[in-house]
């Protein structure tokens, strides 16, 4: 099995998917002759033409909207948001029209649409190149929200939102390209899309995060377990509709439940996490539920220094889950 | 008094750090901030300013020895440190707000041993785990929930009367409720599962302190019983006599519990064992008559004290008896308030028993019950007469207590409750 990246984890699964079904195709800003501005769609017009490799204007309420069209036709369009940042003049689309077709027609309409956004900071991206949106559509029924945090669920989990009969929101975060690599097979396989996964047995805390964040929470479990602390940790992988069961399962293995993630605490996935938490398994908490998140600010600052103070780093997650475990 | 310096923190992951080179010796005077010491570590080279102005009294690490980040690395004697710096023993902490941040979690700690997080109060109550029992290994000595899963691990506590400690804030009287059959040798009949429509309630800890202490009296002590009747006539009239006058200029209901408390607190002065306590190989006879009484609420028994019960006055006692009454009722009994007993009186007859074996108040020698006052036909000088009739039940440790001095004890309280007359002092 080869190790590879988040990134081409990526490329790989749009490439499989566009093989496979002649419905699918790739519709975004630069993703074609550029070959995406990460690079995502790096060799996809070159296999499959511009036909199906399309390039846009800048105008995301027309790729997402296009896309539900094509979609509503029964194609399979995979449109890609270039930064997370801009898919608001999308927003209409995605929240009125494409969460709701299969709803208000009463089944008799669908749409298979996938979208990609890159988001996420810590790449001195500033403000508009930073940000994290995830929780705007985590309230949206119709939709669902999808963050891998590996290659291997990367490639897994687009394939799964390609095959969607469904709108998926597929959210990379853009450090985790080529910072995060790992074993992603060459075969055809998908992730469930819905089911959490536990990236890490443990028995005194658990940590539930998504994203670059998981990584930080696995870092620190490995350096905690020679202080004789053995961390438990949740990768939501999909953040809407939420996997509740595993959720619950996890929080009452260890009853410390301490929730991570690099979006603004307020009004963020933890919130809901930790009310499911308190919903179902109080009797087996032995800890108030933290959650160490972004600050309520309204953007990542340009400059280094506040950039480095507004993301959450690996020293603060270990730093929590150390605090919780002597708790 | 010198000042410690520590090795500083000199970088976000930089755990240690090499005194590379000294630049002060003992013996010199250092401004604040000039350089002490070169040090080297994985990630800077960087010099430790000093943080107070003063003399250098003594190097504690050598050049070349490399030591964790937080480490005492020298004393500097503070120029005018006596009368400047209060606090003698400063430490200087590289991390602002270290020292303040401790000082919360002290004062968090003691809380932290005696609140339950739900898992561990959940499982204290599944397994019948006395937490009070368990050392507790979180923040601040906090029971944790894999600290009763050890326990539960391990089996569960064997006894708690065996281990339990000296009895201090609980309840303790308590009526049995039927005489049961005594035990034939059969096996312990297994627990029967809670069927549809049974009611299961969970044992809540005061439940689980009253179990355990009543337990414990029973298995430990030898108790006797013993019962005599009481004429009262006199007492119902005099208290009848005084009851709407004491009400209305002290707002106080004059019961009859009162009366019968002062006799009892008389009968102790006279037989000084009876308020006397077992201590195994001594026993102890306590100077001041503190007396317990039972108060209910609806879901447990509370046995506030009387103090010093043998300085009151009828009335006194009645003052006394009323506000533990309210306070136990309120929820506002101190541990102050039910401790220090030397003697229970119960009145069960205040539910109209006329009959009760109590179970001794540990580490009480006895404990009285007075019970419900009725009219009966009685045979005086060989005629009939229509009396107030009471029941006077005593428990007694048996280890402690004979039944010659018991009976002595209760004839006394009997004489004096026969002994009231329309005259009787209740000031």
């Amino acid at each position: 099995m080869a190790v590879i990246s988040y990134i081409d984890a990526i490329t790989m699964a749009m490439r499989e998917e566009m093989r496979r079904d002649p419905n699918v195709f790739v519709l975004g800003e630069d993703v074609g002759v550029r070959g995406g501005v990460f690079r995502t769609t790096a060799g996809l017009i070159e296999e499959f033409g511009e036909q199906r490799v399309v390039d846009t204007p800048l105008a995301e309420s027309a790729i997402v909207g296009v896309g539900i069209g094509a979609a509503a036709y029964g194609m399979r369009p995979i449109a890609e948001i270039q930064f997370a940042d801009f898919i608001m003049p999308a927003v209409n689309q995605i929240v009125s029209e494409a969460a709701k077709m299969r709803y208000r027609s009463n089944n008799d309409w669908n749409c298979p649409i996938t979208i990609r956004a890159p988001f996420g900071g810590g790449v001195h991206g500033g403000l508009y190149h930073s940000q994290s949106v995830e929780a705007m559509f985590t309230n949206v029924p119709g939709l669902k929200v999808v963050v891998p945090a590996t290659p291997y669920d990367a490639k897994g989990l687009l394939k799964a939102a390609v095959r969607d009969d469904d709108p998926v929101l597929f959210f990379e975060h853009k450090r985790c390209y080529r910072l995060i690599k790992g074993e992603v097979p060459e075969t055809d396989y998908t992730v469930p899309i819905g089911k959490a996964e536990v990236k890490r047995e443990g028995t005194d805390i658990t940590v539930i995060s998504y994203g670059l964040t998981l990584h930080f929470a696995l870092q620190a479990a490995e350096k905690l377990a020679q202080e004789g602390i053995s961390a438990h940790i949740l990768d939501l992988r999909t953040l809407y509709p939420l996997d509740k069961e595993a959720i619950v399962e996890a929080a009452a293995k260890t009853g410390k439940v301490l929730i991570v993630h690099e979006d603004n605490k307020e009004g963020g996935v933890g919130g809901e996490v930790a009310a499911i938490i308190a919903e179902h398994c109080l009797f087996d908490l032995d800890a108030p539920i933290r959650r160490l998140c972004g600050p309520d600010v309204p953007a990542m600052p340009y400059s280094p220094t506040l950039e480095k103070q507004f993301i959450l780093n690996p020293d603060q997650v270990l730093q929590a889950m150390r605090e919780l475990a002597h708790f | 008094m010198a000042t410690k310096v520590l090795m500083p923190q000199l970088g976000e992951s930089v755990t240690e750090g090499t005194i590379s080179k000294w630049l002060v010796k003992v013996g010199d005077v250092v401004q604040k901030y000039d350089a002490l010491a070169e040090v080297a570590t994985d990630k800077v080279n960087a010099e430790v300013p000093s943080t107070v102005a003063g003399k250098v009294t003594e190097i504690v690490v050598p050049e070349g020895e490399t030591v964790s980040v937080g480490t005492l690395i020298l004393y500097i004697e503070e120029a005018g440190s006596a009368a400047a710096e209060p606090s003698a023993d400063t430490v200087i902490r590289q991390e602002s707000g270290m020292a303040s941040g401790q000082h919360e979690q002290t004062a968090a700690s003691a809380a932290a041993k005696q609140r339950f997080s739900p898992a561990v109060l959940r499982l204290a109550q599944e397994h019948n785990i006395d937490l009070t029992l368990i050392t507790g290994t979180g923040a601040g000595g906090r029971i944790t929930r894999k600290d009763v899963q050890q326990v539960i691990e391990q089996g569960g506590q064997k006894s708690t009367a065996q281990t339990a400690p000296a009895p201090r804030n609980s309840p303790a009287v308590y009526e049995e409720p039927s005489v049961k059959a005594p035990a034939i040798s059969t096996p312990t009949p297994s627990i029967p599962k809670p069927s549809q429509g049974d009611l299961v309630i969970p044992v809540t800890p005061l439940r689980k302190t009253i179990a355990a202490r009543m337990t414990q009296s029973k298995q430990e002590i030898p108790h006797a019983w013993t019962m005599v009747e009481v004429d009262v006539t006199n007492l119902v009239k005099l208290r009848n006599r005084w009851k709407t006058k004491v009400k209305e200029q002290e707002g106080i209901n004059l019961t009859f519990l009162p009366f019968f408390i002062k006799a009892v607190v008389e009968a102790l002065k006279e037989y000084p064992m009876m308020n006397s306590t077992w201590q195994g190989e001594q026993i102890v006879v306590r100077k001041d008559v503190n007396i317990s009484i039972a108060v209910a609420t609806e879901d447990a028994l509370f046995v506030p004290v009387i103090k010093n019960a043998d300085q009151k006055s009828v009335f006194g006692i009645a003052k006394a008896v009323e506000e533990l009454a309210a306070k136990t009722r309120a929820g506002k009994l101190t541990l102050d308030d039910m401790s220090g007993g030397t003697f229970t009186v119960n009145n069960t007859g205040s539910f109209g028993s006329v009959l009760s074996v109590p179970i001794i108040n540990p580490p009480q020698a006895a404990i009285l019950s007075v019970e419900a006052i009725v009219k009966r036909p009685v045979v005086i000088e060989d005629m009939i007469a229509i009396r107030s009739m009471v029941n006077l039940c005593l428990s007694l440790d048996h280890r402690i207590l004979d039944g010659l001095v018991c009976g002595r004890f209760l004839q006394s309280v009997k004489q004096k409750l026969e002994n009231i007359g329309p005259d009787t002092p209740i000031y």
